[in-house]
């Protein structure tokens, strides 16, 4: 949250987007979050990913919970809507304002305290709800804004800044949203910009439930040594599954893949996902195969990044509900009013 | 005979049904009080059942009323006592002269029973199992049988029980005709085996009129369909539930695109009672119309929630169908007992919008009329419904739509009036009322934006910790309270036939008790203006009423005289000149109960000082 709002002005010869938009467009208020914090690098892949897709800033809608990461939407796309809501309780309200208007674009920004405590029901019920939606999680696995209780994707046995060692298990959010059904399912780390650009650019495409877990060390609290979700541990531990890129129907914004590696998946809405396979035998569109690939991983100890999984031919809520295309929030009394003549055809049967 | 002489009563009695809980009972004695309906005789009946699917004890008690006492009466003229548990308690509760109606197929013993009643034994089980062989049909058809001997006994036209029967199995021939078949079976029985009619007769009369006959939680319903409400997330709570169950079948049938067949609404069961108001919460700041049900404990959950649509002042709608707590308290007992619970939900410095509706007639307008409030006043607004109302049939006046009412969206900029450069700041009192313009999201590219939050925030809604920029926005909020005075239902008042220093305020479900207590207050000779609140914020009609008068009762359904509170706190007005009668068993208030309590009270009054008898 801050009150200091970035100068207007910037260099005229700015890269502009199809729609003509420059990264300054998509850019908020500047960070009061420590320098250096994960959350910041998410930010600014939040405004690439947005920036490459052409997306109208004022299209999106971003909500959130509490703490560090929920501060987050401040900072980018400042031309939209933003809803810094209650402690882990951004998934109802996101799911409410899809419901009214279906053609926003809706960024679900939460922290691993906001989704996997408190939180943890409405996180869950909101993927298996399958609302259209991003759900980013800002995880680094501590409370920062109460100064470094561990939160519940903390690993067990690793350390805070104090010294205390965690004795609870790690909620792993990612496999929680696969067995949940969540149609799209990815983890990254926020120093990981190549990797994290497109998976938010998919997600953000992709129609249904999409979650991505994005490991974001806290420089203040969580970065040392015994941590498990420092800076130096994730890149000792990383181990992708793939890279992704996003076109959109147009020229492809990077070109970074090698041909013969790459696997083209086609989403509802016609846009392609370029995937980047690391491992031959991965497929991601093998929920329980992405179910058992992460289990043996983390037994390793290893954090799986990329895209794990993914339908392509995902249903949302809305259509779940088969509501009409025309968004909610527009219907009036014309729309909505059986009006005087229906109710008197009640009355009459209620006697 | 017996010592007391037997009640006799032409269309003024009482009948209660004691049944057992999953015995397929409900539709029978719910038939019995339509059919005196259509006999043109008003009913009130009700609903007593307990926390429980099947087995325990349940009772359903129909007051037939020409004069149209739509309040429970208090004591039983005719007992159909078809629970063996509770038989000691239900023969208890017949008033002298009454009427014991029961199963005689096993004989009872004489202690069994009272010498100042008249006992009416009918073998149901014997004419049953002579007819039946099924056990599902056993149980369902002597319940259509007991009730076509109550016919014969109560001198009801068989008739009009065949129409009902007829329109209840329509298209279902087999059924029909075999539920008339049943009917006739225990009429039969009844008129060659005992004195019909007994000293209790319903005799045909025009006194119903053109009302009808509803449940509170289904009007609430119907009006937010009429309201608008496209989004509804809830989660299932006694005695709410049948609110979103209507709501899912009215729209149903009225809300599906004629051409593509689809929904002009969502249903949202939501995890619980947090995701519910959540997701009505995100559903309104993003323009819909949206509202939740539930009652006390869910409205518990909810708090920090409602306190977030205060403070960052979107729109919502509550129906709490309140029931008899704390805690899980009575869940299937009826009280007024979140007053204050809702008057002031949430931490910090909050207060919001309550309806309180006396029927299923004014819980259809209040709850359309509660959308409009919601987005005029961009704040939660309860509608404050009981189980007396929700849960049970009522007569009320018939449903009324002005087919040329538009909803009122309230302060809401659009992209026309951003270009035309109005200043738009979130929380800017522009027009001096306290109620500051929103922007739906994806308005604008540029303009109309802002940041929603439950945290500190200035005109701009730009983060602000400074406290003269904090007390500036609370003292709008209060601003805006005192605009909603003038917005939501005001109070009706009915004056004493002669000039009295007494009043009585009351409110909602307490209705048609204090209706009929004020005619029984008459006879012992005390005259009460009468003061029926309908909302909150308190309208200043209210502090005039108890300026007007020297003291006032106020009457309610919970143990701590929770309106009388709010009226004090709001009024600051001397608690001693306000007199709290209250009523908080679980079961509705009644006429007997209201004029007995202040009927004591003014007779104590005429002898003692005023300070003295009201401290």
């Amino acid at each position: 949250m801050t009150y200091i709002a970035k100068p207007k002005f910037h260099h005229p010869g700015l890269k502009k987007n199809e729609l003509g938009y420059t990264h300054r467009d998509y850019e908020g208020k500047i960070s009061t979050l420590c320098a250096g914090c994960g959350h910041d690098s998410i930010t600014a892949s939040i405004i690439e990913a947005c920036y490459e897709l052409s997306i109208e800033p004022h299209r999106v809608a971003k909500i959130s919970g509490i703490g560090c990461s929920s501060k987050t939407p401040d900072y980018f796309l400042g031309n939209s809507h933003g809803f810094n809501s209650v402690h882990g309780r951004m998934p109802s309200v996101l799911t409410g304002a899809n419901l009214a208007n279906r053609d926003l674009i809706y960024l679900g920004v939460s922290g691993d305290g906001d989704s996997a405590s408190i939180g943890f029901g409405q996180f869950a019920h909101s993927i298996r709800r399958g609302v259209n939606m991003t759900y980013i999680v800002e995880n680094n696995g501590v409370y920062g804004l109460t100064k470094g209780q561990f939160s519940a994707t903390a690993d067990r046995g690793s350390k805070s800044k104090k010294g205390v060692t965690n004795t609870d298990n790690a909620i792993d959010l990612v496999a929680i949203a696969l067995q949940l059904g969540a149609t799209f399912v990815a983890r990254s780390f926020s120093g990981d910009k190549a990797q994290l650009v497109p998976l938010i650019a998919a997600a953000i495409r992709h129609k249904g439930a999409s979650f991505i877990d994005v490991i974001s060390p806290c420089i203040a609290f969580n970065n040392h040594a015994g941590s498990t979700k420092s800076f130096d541990y994730v890149r000792e531990h990383n181990d992708a599954v793939n890279r992704l890129d996003v076109l959109v129907g147009r020229d492809p914004i990077a070109v970074d893949y090698a041909p013969g590696t790459v696997q083209m998946v086609e989403q509802h809405d016609g846009s392609k996902i370029a995937l980047r396979k690391i491992d031959a035998d991965y497929d991601p569109h093998d929920r329980l195969g992405a179910q058992t690939f992460l289990a043996r991983h983390a037994a390793k100890g290893q954090i799986v990044t990329g895209l794990l999984y993914v339908d392509p031919d995902a249903e949302d809520l809305h259509e779940h509900l088969n509501t009409v295309e025309t968004p909610l929030n527009t219907l009036e009394a014309d729309d909505l009013c059986p009006g005087s003549a229906v109710l008197d055809k009640i009355n009459a049967s209620l006697r | 005979m017996p010592d007391k002489k037997p009640i006799s009563s032409v269309n003024d009695f009482v009948v209660r049904f004691a049944n057992v809980n999953g015995s397929g009972s409900a539709s029978a004695n719910e038939m019995f009080a339509r059919a005196i309906l259509r006999h043109g005789v008003p009913v009130s009946p009700r609903n007593i059942f307990p926390s429980n699917i099947q087995g325990l004890p349940t009772w359903y008690e129909v007051r037939v009323t020409e004069d149209g006492h739509l309040g429970a009466r208090g004591g039983v003229d005719l007992m159909v006592a078809m629970n063996p548990q509770t038989w000691d308690k239900d023969v208890a509760g017949i008033e002298p002269g009454g009427y014991l109606f029961y199963d005689s197929t096993k004989p009872m013993p004489s202690t069994k029973f009272r010498d100042d009643i008249t006992v009416i034994g009918v073998p149901l089980t014997a004419i049953t199992n002579s007819t039946y062989t099924d056990p599902r049909q056993r149980q369902l058809f002597k319940n259509i049988i007991y009730l076509g001997s109550l016919s014969a006994l109560l001198d009801m036209d068989p008739k009009l029980i065949e129409q009902l029967i007829g329109e209840q199995y329509k298209g279902k021939e087999k059924l029909l005709s075999s539920n008339v078949h049943a009917l006739h079976l225990g009429r039969d029985w009844a008129l060659q085996n005992l004195k019909c009619p007994i000293g209790l007769r319903v005799k045909k009369s025009d006194k119903v009129g053109d009302r009808i006959f509803i449940e509170g939680n289904s009007a609430a319903a119907l009006g937010a369909v009429y309201g608008g409400a496209t989004v509804c997330a809830w989660y299932p709570i006694t005695p709410s539930s049948s609110v979103a169950e209507a709501f899912t079948a009215h729209c149903k049938k009225y809300r599906h695109d004629p051409e593509t067949g689809k929904a002009k609404y969502a249903i949202v069961q939501g995890e619980d009672e947090l995701a519910s108001i959540g997701i009505v919460i995100g559903a309104s700041w993003n323009g819909a119309r949206a509202f939740t049900a539930t009652s006390g404990p869910g409205i518990s959950l909810m708090t920090e929630f409602i306190g977030l649509s205060y403070f960052a002042e979107i729109p919502a709608v509550i129906m709490n169908i309140q029931r008899a707590g704390p805690s899980t308290g009575m869940p299937t007992r009826t009280q007024q007992c979140d007053i204050i619970a809702c008057a002031y939900a949430s931490h910090g410095d909050t207060k919001h919008v309550l309806l309180f509706p006396e029927d299923p007639a004014e819980a259809f307008e209040f709850a359309a009329a509660a959308f409009d409030l919601a987005e005029r006043l961009q704040t939660t607004i309860f509608l404050m419904l009981d189980l007396d109302i929700g849960m049970n049939h009522r007569l009320c006046r018939p449903l009324k739509w002005d087919d040329a009412r538009q909803y009122d969206r309230g302060k809401v900029m659009t992209e026309e009036m951003l270009e035309e450069g109005r200043d738009f700041g979130r929380y800017l009192d522009v027009d001096g009322d306290g109620i500051p313009y929103r922007t739906y999201p994806g308005t604008h590219p540029t303009k109309g934006s802002y940041f929603t939050r439950g945290t500190s925030r200035d005109r701009y809604a730009r983060y602000s910790e400074e406290g003269p920029v904090y007390a500036d926005n609370m003292q709008r909020l209060v601003r805006k309270f005192e605009t909603a005075q003038d917005l939501v239902p005001r109070p009706l008042q009915a004056n004493a036939e002669r000039p009295t220093k007494y009043g009585v305020i009351y409110f909602g479900s307490t209705s048609p008790a204090m209706d009929e207590a004020i005619g029984l207050l008459e006879a012992r000779g005390h005259q009460l203006d009468r003061l029926r609140i309908r909302a909150f914020p308190f309208h200043s009609s209210v502090a005039s009423f108890l300026a007007e008068h020297d003291f006032v009762y106020v009457v309610e359904q919970n143990r701590d005289s929770q309106l009388r509170q709010l009226i004090v706190n709001e009024n600051g007005i001397d608690p001693v000149r306000l007199v709290p009668i209250v009523h908080y068993d679980g079961t509705p208030i009644t006429a007997r109960f209201i004029a007995k309590a202040i009927g004591d009270h003014q007779d104590h009054l005429k002898v003692t000082p005023l300070r003295k008898a009201v401290s």
